[in-house]
């Protein structure tokens, strides 16, 4: 393939991020086996892989096709207690004991029914114009949080036993889903390695697809509909494909989430969590994925390490997110990075912009 | 004068339904064709029985005074608006019913008055979504990078860089489309436009903002565009060296009315369309 200047930038772009994820997960996995990895860290290793992929996966929605979701944690939500009940019924009915297994199938389980629930609100609410998509999703998250709530799945004798509203399962059943005491006794089977491979996973797809045909399709719609339209693209079909890429990705990091623990409960997934994704999003930069992992894990582990100041948790947390706005917007700043890292760069190259 | 050495001289046609075609392309389907087209908006009619019909290598004008609704006869025939009266034929379909998209499906490409890029994408990229129904492979062999990919991939690079050949804009491929000069903006809509491979070209005022050596270049290029690709092109312009120098049927609209039809010469000596431009003569008056 012909190589561009464009696309040079954009091949550095993408073995940049693949080279730091690659990296990190080197390091942490001979600091696991060394032992020199503190415990608390250690325990947010799965959560900050699923944040990373939340965020990769809500970035494709907000930044690459310009529409606002609010309910990218109902994603999740679908996808943890699918991956609960799936591992569940595959344990207590099949007996299946490969945890690999169990958690491929769940994880794979937990992408596909988001997606299809996806599918479902972006077929209506894509189709038209405005700010729809966010009012329709923020509704969405709190509509999934309130049925999970009262929600009863049992497995026995063989099969799974559904009940709603109220709990009339027969005797003897294994609970998995306990109304509001959530997704319960869940073995843990997540791992990190799953973790890495599901960002891997999340990397080819959205960078692969920004960069192809259907990925400039959706951009064109962002930038302008109407002469997106002129030229022949189906903006609904373009739209519909990075959500429902973007809720089958949210309900696999779900899953990965749910099963890191031994219990989930509704309440994990609230509006509070979709507009924590959303600000990984924005402080990473809308559209830039790099950005939004290196966000996503700094904003998961810094509240960790703030601990040790409970007191001033959330203050240091708000000051640090003030200054990264500042730092990442101010044109001045930018411009003095900017002169910083130029002898690096070529004269003529406008490298920051391409993506 | 230069203006006359470079006007057509095309002779033009009446068919039998009165409209005027070229000589070259009557035994053509005409390749717009327009049927008391009217469009309402809260009950006034901002375009009212529009009748019009381009040959199918006709360079056609639309021309009229400030807000006699010419690019809303431009969103009628491409459907950003659906006409509360009559029909619009491309090709012999009927565009009743359709969306945007299928319209430009069956062969419309369009610039705008106020130009619509994709301002964040490069100009190489823009082009691309022209190409988008041209040259295609489906999601998974992108997201997978299939060899279906890297086939179609190229071939579209290949035929970006030649469309912008026409313009000698291959060298800015890779500039950010929005960061282009104003003309270059225009061009590169004009460019983005023609790689959808229409068969009906609309240039909504192709050359404002343009300085007279630019427009000069314009207009060859329109002539040169026509040549090649073998297409029909109608234009809106205020630039009446242009309209006079390149089109070949010419169509005035006053108040959402077609006032005059016909060729240049025609249309310069009509004196409803003088009366439309300048006003009436008052009684008395030389």
């Amino acid at each position: 393939m012909k190589m561009t200047k464009a696309k040079r930038v954009r091949l550095i772009y993408n073995i940049v991020t693949f080279a730091l994820v690659i990296g990190a997960f080197i390091i942490l996995q001979s600091m696991i086996a060394n032992k020199t990895i503190s415990r608390s860290l250690k325990g947010q290793l799965v959560p900050i892989c699923c944040w990373i992929v939340m965020a990769v996966s809500l970035n494709l929605v907000i930044g690459i096709s310009g529409e606002l979701s609010l309910g990218h944690a109902g994603f999740m939500s679908v996808g943890a207690y699918t991956g609960a009940v799936v591992s569940g019924a595959l344990l207590n009915i099949w007996d299946i004991q490969d945890t690999t297994l169990r958690l491929v199938i769940a994880i794979a389980a937990g992408g596909i029914l988001a997606g299809i629930v996806g599918a479902l609100i972006g077929i209506p609410v894509l189709r038209l114009r405005g700010d729809y998509l966010a009012i329709v999703t923020l509704a969405f998250g709190e509509i999934i949080r309130s049925l999970v709530n009262v929600l009863y799945i049992g497995a026995g004798d063989g099969k799974l036993h559904f009940s709603f509203l109220n709990k009339e399962l027969p005797e003897g059943v294994t609970m998995l889903v306990d109304g509001a005491k959530g997704a319960v006794k869940i073995k843990p089977i997540s791992t990190f390695a799953a973790g890495f491979i599901l960002i891997l996973i999340t990397l080819v797809v959205v960078l692969n697809l920004v960069n192809s045909r259907a990925g400039r399709a959706i951009k064109a719609c962002r930038d302008n509909r109407i002469a997106a339209e002129s030229m022949g693209v189906n903006v609904t079909k373009y739209k519909m494909m990075a959500f429902v890429t973007a809720a089958v990705l949210a309900g696999m990091a779900g899953a990965l989430y749910g099963l890191n623990s031994s219990t989930v409960v509704p309440t994990q997934f609230t509006f509070n969590q979709s507009i924590n994704v959303l600000v990984f999003v924005v402080l990473g930069g809308l559209g830039n994925v790099l950005g939004s992992i290196v966000s996503a894990t700094l904003l998961t582990v810094l509240p960790e390490v703030l601990r040790a100041f409970a007191d001033y948790r959330m203050l240091v947390y708000a000051v640090v997110l003030i200054l990264v706005m500042i730092f990442t917007n101010n044109p001045t700043i930018r411009a003095f990075v900017n002169r910083l890292i130029s002898p690096f760069r070529k004269k003529d190259s406008v490298g920051g912009e391409a993506r | 004068m230069s203006q006359q050495k470079r006007r057509s001289g095309t002779k033009m046609v009446t068919l039998p339904s009165h409209s005027i075609v070229p000589e070259r392309d009557v035994n053509e389907i005409p390749v717009l064709e327009t049927r008391h087209l009217g469009i309402e908006f809260g009950g006034l009619k901002a375009v009212d029985d529009f009748n019009l019909t381009i040959g199918k290598t006709e360079i056609a004008g639309l021309i009229g005074p400030n807000g006699a609704g010419k690019t809303t006869v431009f969103n009628l025939i491409t459907k950003v608006y659906e006409p509360t009266t009559g029909a619009t034929l491309i090709n012999g379909h009927d565009l009743s019913g359709k969306s945007i998209t299928q319209a430009s499906k069956l062969g419309i490409a369009r610039t705008f008055q106020n130009i619509r890029l994709f301002d964040n994408m490069t100009v190489e990229e823009n082009v691309r979504i022209g190409l988008h129904n041209q040259i295609k492979y489906d999601m998974f062999s992108g997201m997978l990078r299939l060899p279906r990919y890297w086939i179609q991939e190229n071939r579209q690079h290949d035929k970006a860089l030649e469309l912008l050949h026409i313009f000698d804009m291959e060298k800015l491929a890779d500039e950010r489309a929005g960061s282009l000069p104003y003309g270059v903006q225009r061009r590169l809509e004009i460019v983005r436009a023609l790689a959808t491979n229409p068969k009906l070209l609309l240039l909504d005022e192709p050359a404002a903002g343009m300085n007279p050596r630019e427009t000069e270049e314009l207009m060859e290029n329109i002539a040169k565009i026509r040549d090649q690709f073998q297409i029909a092109i109608l234009l809106i312009e205020h630039d009446m060296n242009l309209v006079m120098g390149v089109c070949e049927g010419i169509c005035v609209l006053n108040f959402g009315r077609v006032i005059a039809k016909g060729t240049a010469d025609e249309i310069q000596a009509n004196p409803v369309v003088i009366e439309a431009y300048l006003g009436k003569k008052k009684e008395g008056q030389a």
